[in-house]
């Protein structure tokens, strides 16, 4: 289980199987999470199912005030956590908001072209999901059939296009009456019917299961000083809940903010990726949950490459904003064992843009240790120079 | 610092839990005048339009029009949001998304007492070097009172590093495995070396109290030579126990305490040696002192210039270490680490003087661990800290491709 030969790429770069570095011979091929945010339906099943299989503890029924997301992020009583965020923006591409009016071409015409040209929402979704690349957006083909105006050129990038001169065009709202102020709880309907105070109803919801992304070059595990972390055979991440003791190290060296140490328990926890049901041959309890297929669990080259596949087509459909995350093993740690399709910049869904595992300056940091320690050394000696007084 | 009306401040609602953070909330009551339905440019929409139009989480004073917005029908800036910085922030707000403001990484679970683990480990360390410098020149006073320091200054080490564990009574685990990656590991085998030594020295020091005669008088003719060995054996140990600390908080995400790895064990070991002299002259008479005022000389100016370093050679990330308590903690410690300098070369003759400033070294000392160590807490706490240094590293990554494939 102890590694007995410390690799020289044991810090940082490229590794292909981090249970064969940890010293396992002839492992299975590494388990790990493809999580698409673009069928996320943001159910919260995978969070239920996390808690139940784990005896995760309840955390605090908090209402958050910032969205439907209440859990806030992951923590040491919430290994799977949806982010969910709302954002204005226009449905499909180049579709703007105001086009060339000052209130603009609003969602509602657009979803009057849909109609109007007889596009099935649902079929032109479900075809996204099954069929080849090649789809067309149904906003473009909305227009076209109908004629109407589009194509702003924004695409990827994310956030979406808008409208600001026509919004500071239209910035004559009065004073909104006191019954009507907005008290920062989440609405009963989608935002849809609910024009925002400029009267755009333009918006999408993003969702996102987050979890460990169980590192390649996983900063926990290198700094945890008594052994709790280890790397499983299945080149996952797992903390060892009688060995730890709770110094908390490892809490400030991961780079995506996921483990904690536990309220009134002292030690530090974080998702497993089941490791009990992975060896049954078991999916994890989220991924088994999850209703749209947004988990996916299986052998990790096999999901880079699904995962590489649907980036494909969605951009063949015009969602260019749809990027990979964690899924290049050349990445600052080494690439994520729990990697995600994202539909906009990491850090929108609180995840770090760019993150590097810490242990890979720890050579250097040892080598300023070293004269830094010379230096005292060679301080105490000057000072001890010449004759008593 | 905050700079009212500030065309760059793109305010934003971001902090969900105005209460989480003292130090925001003052400036995030709902100002009247951005009340209702004051139409502002709409950064997200929908729902965050909605908590902005009641005033949500705005800041007071913060321009709310931002010009050239995201909704802009103009090319958009890359990542199109304009956020609000911290309060106190020195340098312009940097723009930047985030989740709600939250933070991206956890805050360190460590508490106080990890500063004041550097602080006394970093004591123990300098007065055992300083003692053995003592015992080598044959001041008997500062030797004895410098091995007194560092053995209490050691217990005090693991006091304050055991009692903050989740799991105090598992400390042990950590004495079952050696582990290079880990600097805490390091660590511990050092002070396990360290301690012992430094306490054996200090307790042969009690040896003058016995009879002169019989077993007992053996006994402490041979404490003076055992006391030596284990006083050097300690003082081999010293310059690690002193600088292995900074790589244990620079081996992690946090951003101001990696970014600066490479000052920080120069920091430590000044400060070390300054506080450990800082002992030296206030329990030593001045004739004694004369190494300690040396030490105090060399390891306040190898402090304050690798702490410049620190606070300024970052960018960004240098900023917590000038702003709020941190940045009031490392301002008082130059102040204090400067005089003790001072008074250490002027207080050759007087003994309240040397003491003064033995005194001045020991409290900046202090606070210079106390500033690091609340500086790396400011820098998880706001998530610009992480997202935009990530986000300029991204930009310079692909501005290197797109030269490099044109
Ligand atoms: S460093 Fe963080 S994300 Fe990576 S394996 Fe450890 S806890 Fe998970
Ligand atoms: S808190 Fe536990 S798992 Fe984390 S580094 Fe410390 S001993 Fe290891």
């Amino acid at each position: 289980m102890v590694p007995r030969t410390v690799a020289p790429n044991s810090f940082a770069g490229r590794l292909d199987d981090p249970a064969a570095n940890a010293g396992y011979e002839a492992p299975p091929p590494r388990k790990g999470f493809f999580t698409d945010t673009s069928v996320c339906i943001g159910c919260k099943a995978c969070e239920v199912a996390c808690k139940e299989w784990n005896m995760v503890p309840e955390d605090g029924i908090d209402l958050l005030g910032m969205s439907y997301d209440n859990t806030g992020g992951l923590g040491a009583d919430s290994w799977r956590a949806v982010a969910f965020i709302e954002q204005s923006r226009p449905i499909g591409r180049g579709t703007p908001a105001f086009d060339g009016t000052t209130t603009g071409g609003s969602s509602d015409a657009l979803q009057q072209d849909v109609v109007a040209a007889g596009i099935d929402v649902f079929e032109e979704a479900s075809r996204l999901g099954t069929a080849l690349p090649g789809g067309t957006p149904i906003a473009d083909a909305a227009a076209a059939a109908t004629g109407a105006s589009g194509g702003c050129g924004c695409g990827s990038g994310g956030g979406g296009c808008g409208s600001a001169p026509a919004a500071a065009a239209a910035t004559t709202t009065t004073a909104a009456p006191a019954s009507e102020q907005f008290l920062g709880m989440p609405g009963m309907l989608a935002p849809a019917p609910l024009p925002d105070r400029e009267g755009r109803q333009d918006v999408r919801w993003l969702m996102m299961s987050n979890v460990c992304k169980h590192c390649t070059h996983a900063a926990c595990l290198d700094v945890c000083p008594t052994g709790a972390l280890f790397r499983t055979e299945f080149g996952t991440v797992v903390v060892q809940q009688d060995v730890c003791n709770g110094c908390g190290y490892c809490v400030s060296a991961c780079p995506y903010g996921v483990i904690d140490k536990r309220e009134g328990d002292g030690r530090a926890w974080k998702c497993t990726l089941c490791y009990d049901r992975l060896g049954n041959d078991e999916t994890p309890a989220c991924a088994k949950a999850c209703p749209t297929e947004s988990i996916q669990y299986g052998d990790l080259d096999e999901l880079r490459e699904r995962a590489e596949a649907r980036r494909q087509q969605l951009h063949d459909v015009g969602v260019t904003e749809a990027r990979l995350y964690g899924e290049d093993p050349d990445d600052g740690v080494g690439g994520d064992g729990a990697f995600f399709l994202l539909l906009d910049e990491p850090e929108v869904y609180g995840l770090p843009p760019d993150p590097v595992v810490t242990t890979r300056d720890l050579p250097s940091m040892y080598k300023h240790m070293a004269v830094a320690a010379g230096a005292m050394v060679l301080g105490a000696l000057v000072s001890g120079l010449g004759r008593r007084s | 610092m905050n700079t009212p009306g500030s065309p760059t401040e793109g305010a934003f609602e971001r902090d969900p839990h105005p209460d989480a953070d003292p130090r925001r909330t003052q400036n995030q009551e709902p100002h009247p005048a951005h009340q209702g339905g004051q139409s502002h440019h709409d950064p997200l929409g929908g729902q965050a339009a909605r908590m902005w139009g009641a005033g949500m989480g705005r800041r007071d004073g913060a321009a709310v029009d931002a010009p050239g917005g995201p909704d802009g029908g103009k090319p958009r800036r890359r990542g199109g949001r304009r956020r609000r910085g911290d309060p106190n922030a020195v340098v312009p707000d940097a723009e930047f998304r985030s989740y709600y403001g939250r933070p991206v990484l956890k805050r360190p679970v460590w508490t106080h007492d990890i500063a004041y683990y550097l602080f006394s480990g970093g004591l123990a360390a300098g007065s055992s070097m300083l003692a053995l410098v003592a015992d080598a020149r044959g001041d008997a006073t500062a030797r004895r009172n410098l091995r007194l320091t560092s053995l209490t200054a050691v217990g005090a080490s693991a006091y304050f590093l055991i009692i903050d564990l989740g799991k105090p009574e598992r400390f042990y685990n950590m004495l079952r495995v050696a582990k290079v990656t880990s600097p805490m590991s390091v660590g511990t085998w050092i002070l396990t070396g360290f301690g012992p030594l430094c306490g054996a020295a200090a307790v042969f020091e009690g040896a003058v109290l016995l009879p002169q005669r019989g077993v007992w008088g053996l006994a402490r003719t041979l404490a003076r030579p055992a006391a030596s060995v284990a006083g050097a054996g300690a003082a081999l140990f010293a310059p690690l126990l002193a600088t292995y600390t900074a790589v244990l908080f620079a081996d992690t995400a946090v951003p101001s305490w990696h970014e600066p790895y490479r000052e920080l064990p120069f920091v430590f070991a000044g400060s070390a040696l300054a506080s450990g002299a800082g002992a030296g002259m206030l329990l030593s008479p001045v004739a004694q002192a004369v190494p300690a005022r040396r030490a105090a000389v060399l390891g306040a100016t190898l402090e304050l210039v690798a702490a410049h370093r620190m606070e300024n050679e970052h960018g960004l990330v240098s900023e917590p270490f000038r702003i709020g308590r941190p940045g009031k903690f490392l301002r008082a410690a130059r102040a204090l680490t400067a005089a003790g300098a001072v008074g250490a070369v002027l207080g050759r003759r007087s003994r309240v003087v040397s003491a003064a400033a033995g005194a001045c070294l020991l409290t900046g000392s202090f606070l210079t661990r106390m500033a690091v160590f609340e500086a790396g807490i400011t820098s998880v706490e706001d998530p610009k800290y992480v997202v935009v240094p990530q986000r300029e590293r991204v930009a310079a990554r692909d501005a290197a491709a797109a030269t490099a494939s044109a």
